[in-house]
């Protein structure tokens, strides 16, 4: 009987249509997609466990480490399907969660529905007892009255309590005292928002306490059976969890924040993004995945995505900003639209093209799949325009009927339009593509940069379809398409990092600062992240700090990084600085002349990361041998605005240096690779498709 | 082929509505005020060189919507074309050219690609603090309400008006944030700007003058298409409010024609001695908002769109001429959409919603140490709002900002900038008008200062003698309360006091309710007693 080693991981990602599995036997890679199974989530697991194994030679004991990260987080959120859950809160403030921002997301719809909070109404308990915002005590906490609480939630069929108080995050004693003598009397977990997200602004820690409480029975049951049934097939090896910020926690931490689980399949796609460019020595990159339901779009700079201290789960009015629940936990920043292959087209009053969020998903899916779907998606813009090959899609698993694809677009949008099939399936992807080049724009902008100077990296089934034309739209150059694009989350969980971030809210203005408190603060924090990565991780440890800084009076901050270093009595001045660098090249020009405008500090953030032994480099190649096509097809080419002759290639039979001039449409066993006129393609060493611009100096 | 050409010119509409959307989050980004940058009073919007706007962001309130579409063609006039050069920014608060009360500041900064003119940026936000009596209803005119800033020049050619700023600052309490706003607002036009310019650099326009055609000419179609199956006439609705020492009186007249529909405000009470006021840009404003929601809600906000509402009124509160006071004309202009939809409601039965709390409940709070203690001075800010109406087939949103588009603060927020300290905000039992569909809660607040700190307030809160109706049959919502913890009952607008150790108490009005009562189903019953919405001795 062979035992596990270290150099075999296996990655698993739980996805809504599939569950996708990916296996580095010391480097070689193995992987395969099973349809997710909502009844028993592990079942797919193990199943595609089974496989791989299979293919590659190996006993399931042999696997050194498993990694996974799931929706089923976020699908418990979105389609409300978690335990009873308790929210004990500060007197005065029961309608926290329901209130929301008093604000309608949608400003013209008299008829708006928000969202139902996720915690009713009658099961949202109040106690006396408050914190104030400097973090004193205005008013004991009402301990005989919890008592009493304690007594109807253990009456009342309760599988989870949140406990959410005013100012908790600046100081927690009376959230930690409530647990303790709720907990007496109860046997379900109990979370607290000062630990599950230590953040001002009280409608979305209180939000994020209750999604985490929400979740919490039932992922821990699932994660409990998982563990147990791996164990039964034989694989003893520790398992990871990747969370929302793309890094690794253990399973006992997942089950203790599951909330922090939310999203995590996504931030799988853009660790794999940011370790090609890694191992590319690109910079500046920008990872584009596009699913059959969304894309994603994310920005990931000197290797490393960009993070962000809370974004929207569950919108429920057409993916608008602020129908969805807030939760603030560090996560890695990515925009989602709701544009994938499954979207559907449609015409707005205006007679203008429209297309998603609505999706025919996978049953009934596109018109073309031939399974009972009628009206058009963008796969069915994508096939009549030619950019398919209807005989060998998904690896010639589905045929596709273009036939259907036409009649589809021309009842729903073309015979609107009175435009043609061909011309109306134009205008489906130059909707798509504009909005989703819209997307990245404002993303870029959030985030002070400009996406022209990015090199993009696409993956998930839709994105290599589009990706060139959307390069157009941004002004981008170079493009890559790796390879294993259709399982990239997957093979991105074996590269994420064993990492925590721990977050400290507490307002310090720099006329005010003080340098051994912050030491100390910092000390805290980096002691609680470490402690996270130890549990993963024996090797030595990284710590990024970073410090939330605005001029006074603004609401919102912009982070700085700073040395990993104790502030000495000198700070300020090297703060500043800082702080006004980074201003400029966010918004433009730091605010001179406002005399005694002051800066402040909103929240500290330490994450530790264990030191990952570097990858081996690659160049990027930019080809030398001209490979021509054999066969063509007619594809509608966007930039002159008709059809023209694209050549065909297949995949597998390009080598490592080929260059192959646009356009040209590369197919392969999940998807095609179109190339548009304005490009070129060439392999690169490790098999990846490189799109580089005519006339590009690189 | 033309064809094609339609679809990349709606590629480019959408692309320019993305643009003014970036300009909206960089003003939100950088903003210093709580009212911009917490609840998000401001708006932003892309002009042609003859002054029409091609586009307007989605972010932002309705009560800037008309207003700011308008305000641009006044900078033409006072700025002549030969004097306009490349970096310059223009700015005004003046309420009758810009958008109805001094807090909000308009900047519109022209912007040119070689050499040529070639679309203006205007946004506009409200500002913390203008000087004069602070914001509130107790001015006597506008003069007394703070500082007026003609249409002029904040920056030439990328140099900043430093005498303005120099004025600035001497006239307001809080000059950073209001000057750090004066900046932000500058910014945020620069953004729209650049991404204006790189779209146009990328697609190789030299001008937008055919963008323009295709945005007006299809938004044109789109809207007579909704007007003509509107049903035709005229219908008139009134609408009695608290104003500030006597009822206030609203009435239009809402005729639907052929190709347009007119609002007339003849009959409305006469102009207030207090700054209750509102200038008809701003009445015109929230009369075209309650318009398109009806007609044309998902058609985009441009100057075609905005063209097929005309809205006439002699002189009256509603159409307040200089030099009336006018800090809190948002209070009238929140109870127009009430009052044209009440209009429509008879063209439309069976359509339109029951009344709502209408204006927001700001408070604006002065609090400051007790004579001879130590402390803090500071002006805070609140913007909290109470039940929206019924719908036909819905109950009202409760605790929800209708006709504005503003968010609350969160109190975590609001108390972190200034001592006081916020007991209470959670929704107002049996406050909802009864009816089939229930009208929304209102909602409790309660406001104390700080151990050693006292507070005055600027109360600007309606719907306290006159609560909102019912539609159809159903019930009116119940009526605002404002009162201290000891049972003081206190004025609904105007500056007062309350003393260190007292609570202020507001109740926030709820929705009316839509439909007989005795139709309302017995599900929805229980779930209104079970959720507490209506306590057990509630009706």
């Amino acid at each position: 009987m062979t035992s596990r080693t270290d150099d075999i991981r296996l990655g698993a990602d739980i996805g809504g249509t599939f569950t996708d599995i990916a296996l580095d036997l010391r480097g070689k890679l193995f992987s395969t997609k099973v349809l997710t199974n909502y009844a028993a989530p592990e079942q797919a697991i193990l199943d595609g466990i089974v496989v791989v194994t299979r293919d590659a030679g190996i006993s399931a004991a042999e696997i050194g480490i498993i990694i996974h990260g799931t929706t089923l987080a976020t699908n418990a959120l979105i389609e409300r399907r978690g335990a009873k859950t308790a929210l004990v809160t500060t007197e005065g403030f029961r309608d926290v969660i329901e209130m929301r921002t008093e604000n309608r997301f949608e400003q013209y719809d008299l008829n708006l529905q928000l969202p139902t909070p996720l915690i009713p109404r009658e099961h949202r308990f109040t106690v006396k007892g408050r914190i104030g915002a400097e973090g004193q005590e205005l008013r004991p906490l009402d301990e005989a009255a919890l008592e009493e609480i304690a007594g109807r939630i253990a009456a009342g069929g309760f599988g989870s309590v949140a406990i959410g108080f005013i100012h908790a995050y600046t100081n927690p004693a009376h959230e930690r005292r409530a647990r303790e003598i709720l907990s007496r009397k109860l046997s379900i977990p109990i979370s607290i928002s000062a630990e599950v997200s230590p953040q001002m602004r009280e409608f979305e820690r209180f939000n994020t306490v209750c999604a985490n409480a929400y979740v919490r029975p039932q992922m821990a049951d699932y994660l409990a059976r998982f563990q147990t049934r791996l164990k039964e097939m034989g694989a003893e090896c520790p398992v990871f969890m990747i969370h929302s910020g793309g890094g690794l926690i253990s399973v006992e931490t997942a089950s203790e924040f599951p909330v922090r689980l939310v999203e995590s399949g996504p931030a799988g796609g853009a660790i794999f993004a940011a370790d090609i460019a890694r191992r590319f020595g690109l910079e500046k990159v920008v990872s584009y995945d596009m699913g059959g339901t969304t894309a994603k779009i994310c920005l990931i700079e000197d290797f490393a995505p960009r993070t962000a201290r809370t974004f929207e789960v569950a919108r429920t009015y057409r993916f608008c900003k602020g129908s969805g629940m807030p939760i603030s936990i560090p996560v890695i920043e990515m925009i989602e639209i709701g544009a994938g292959g499954g979207s559907i087209a449609w015409v707005d009053a205006m007679g203008r093209i429209q297309t998603g969020p609505e999706s025919a998903g996978s049953e009934p899916g596109p018109a073309c799949y031939g399974r009972g779907g009628k009206r058009p998606a963008i796969t069915d813009a994508d096939l009549v325009l030619g950019k398919l090959d209807p005989d060998n899609f998904a690896g010639g698993a589905i045929k596709l009927d273009t036939a259907a694809s036409e009649q589809a677009i021309l009842r729903d949008v073309g015979e609107r339009l009175s435009l043609d099939a061909m011309s109306t399936a134009f205008g489906i992807c130059e909707v798509v593509d504009e909005n989703m080049a819209n997307a990245a724009r404002v993303h870029a902008v959030e985030n002070g940069k400009n996406i022209s100077d990015n090199l993009m990296i696409a993956f998930g089934g839709a994105a290599p379809l589009h990706a060139a034309r959307l390069c157009e739209k941004l002004g981008i150059e170079r493009c890559i398409v790796p390879k294993g694009a259709g399982v990239g989350s997957a093979i991105g969980f074996l590269k994420a990092p064993f990492g925590y971030e721990a977050l400290a809210s507490k307002l310090t203005r720099l006329s005010r600062f003080q340098p051994a408190e912050v030491n100390a603060l910092l000390g805290d924090l980096k002691a609680s992240a470490e402690s996270f990565v130890r549990s993963g991780a024996s090797g030595s440890i990284t710590c990024e700090i970073t410090a939330f800084m605005r001029y006074a009076g603004q609401g919102w901050e912009i982070p700085v990084p700073l040395p990993d270093a104790p502030f000495g009595e000198d700070a300020v001045t090297g703060l500043k600085e800082l702080f006004e660098a980074n201003y400029q090249r966010f918004f433009g020009r730091a605010i001179e002349g406002l005399d005694g405008l002051e800066i402040e500090i909103v929240t500290w953030s330490v994450k530790a990361t264990d030191i990952r032994p570097d990858v081996a480099r690659h160049e990027l190649t930019s080809g030398k041998r001209t490979s021509n096509p054999t066969t063509t097809r007619a594809v509608f080419d966007p930039a002159s605005g008709e059809p023209q002759t694209y050549g065909i290639v297949e995949r597998d039979t390009l080598c490592a240096g080929d260059r192959v001039a646009g356009p040209v449409v590369i197919v392969e066993r999940e998807t095609s690779t179109v190339v548009t006129t304005s490009f070129d393609a060439v392999i690169q060493s490790d098999g990846a498709i490189l799109l580089i611009r005519k006339g590009s100096q690189s | 082929m033309s064809d094609i050409s339609d679809i990349r010119m709606q590629v480019m509409w959408n692309r320019l509505i993305s643009v003014v959307e970036e300009q909206a989050l960089t003003l939100l980004r950088t903003a210093f005020s709580t009212s911009v940058r917490e609840s998000g009073d401001l708006s932003a919007g892309v002009f042609d060189p003859r002054g029409q706007m091609l586009a307007q962001a989605v972010t932002g309130t309705p009560g800037h919507v008309n207003t700011m579409a308008e305000a641009v063609l006044h900078f033409m006039n006072e700025i002549p074309r030969d004097t306009m050069f490349e970096g310059d920014t223009y700015v005004t608060n003046d309420p009758w050219l810009g958008t109805g009360h001094l807090h909000d500041i308009t900047m519109v900064s022209p912007s040119f690609l070689n050499g040529e003119l070639v679309a203006f940026f205007a946004c506009t936000a409200h500002v913390v603090d203008v000087g004069g009596r602070g914001f509130g209803a107790d001015a006597k005119s506008v003069y007394e309400e703070g500082i007026q800033i003609p249409i002029m020049k904040f920056a030439e050619k990328g140099k900043v008006n430093l005498d303005l700023v120099r004025i600035l600052r001497a006239n307001v309490r809080e000059p950073n944030q209001v000057v750090g706003d004066f900046y932000s607002l500058a910014a945020c036009n620069e953004v729209g700007h650049r991404r204006l310019v790189d779209m146009m650099k990328e697609i190789g326009l030299s001008s937008l003058d055919g963008l323009g055609d295709f945005i007006f000419s299809r938004t044109r179609d789109a809207m007579l298409e909704r007007i003509k199956a509107l049903p035709k006439g005229s219908w008139s609705n009134e609408l009695v409010t608290d104003g500030y020492d006597a009822p206030v009186k609203l009435v239009a007249k809402v005729s639907v024609r052929d190709d347009h529909v007119e609002v007339d405000f003849t009959g409305t009470d006469p102009m207030s001695r207090w700054g209750i006021n509102c200038p008809i840009i701003y009445s015109k404003a929230y009369a075209c908002y309650a318009l398109k929601c009806v007609v044309a809600p998902d058609i985009p906000n441009n100057a075609a769109s905005l063209a097929f509402f005309t809205v006439t009124s002699p002189v009256n509160i509603l159409n307040a001429v200089r030099p009336a006071p006018v800090a809190l004309r948002h209070i009238f202009g929140h109870m127009v959409p009430d009052l044209v939809l009440g209009a429509i409601s008879q063209a439309m039965p069976g359509k339109i919603l029951a009344e709502g709390a209408g204006a927001l409940w700001n408070i604006h709070i002065s609090v400051r140490p007790v004579a001879g203690g130590q402390g803090r001075r500071a002006e805070v800010l609140m913007f909290n709002s109470g039940g929206m109406g019924a719908r036909p087939g819905i109950d009202g949103l409760s605790a929800t900002a209708f006709p504005s588009g503003v968010h609350t603060m969160p109190i975590e927020a609001t108390e972190h900038t200034g001592p006081i300290v916020i007991w209470r905000k959670e929704l107002r039992p049996d406050s909802g008008g009864d009816g089939e569909f229930r009208g929304g809660l209102g909602q409790v607040i309660e406001i104390a200062a700080i151990e050693g700190h006292e507070f005055d307030f600027s109360a600007m809160f309606d719907r306290v003698n006159h609560p909102a109706h019912g539609r159809n049959g159903g019930e009116p919502g119940v009526a605002g309360v404002v009162k201290l913890d000891d049972g003081t009952q206190m004025r609904p607008k105007g500056w007062q006091h309350v003393p260190a150790g007292r609570r202020l108490i507001l109740e926030l009005p709820g929705g009316g309710g839509y439909g007989d009562p005795a139709k309302r189903s017995v599900e929805a019953r229980a779930n209104d007693q079970s959720k507490e919405y209506i306590s057990e001795n509630g009706k």
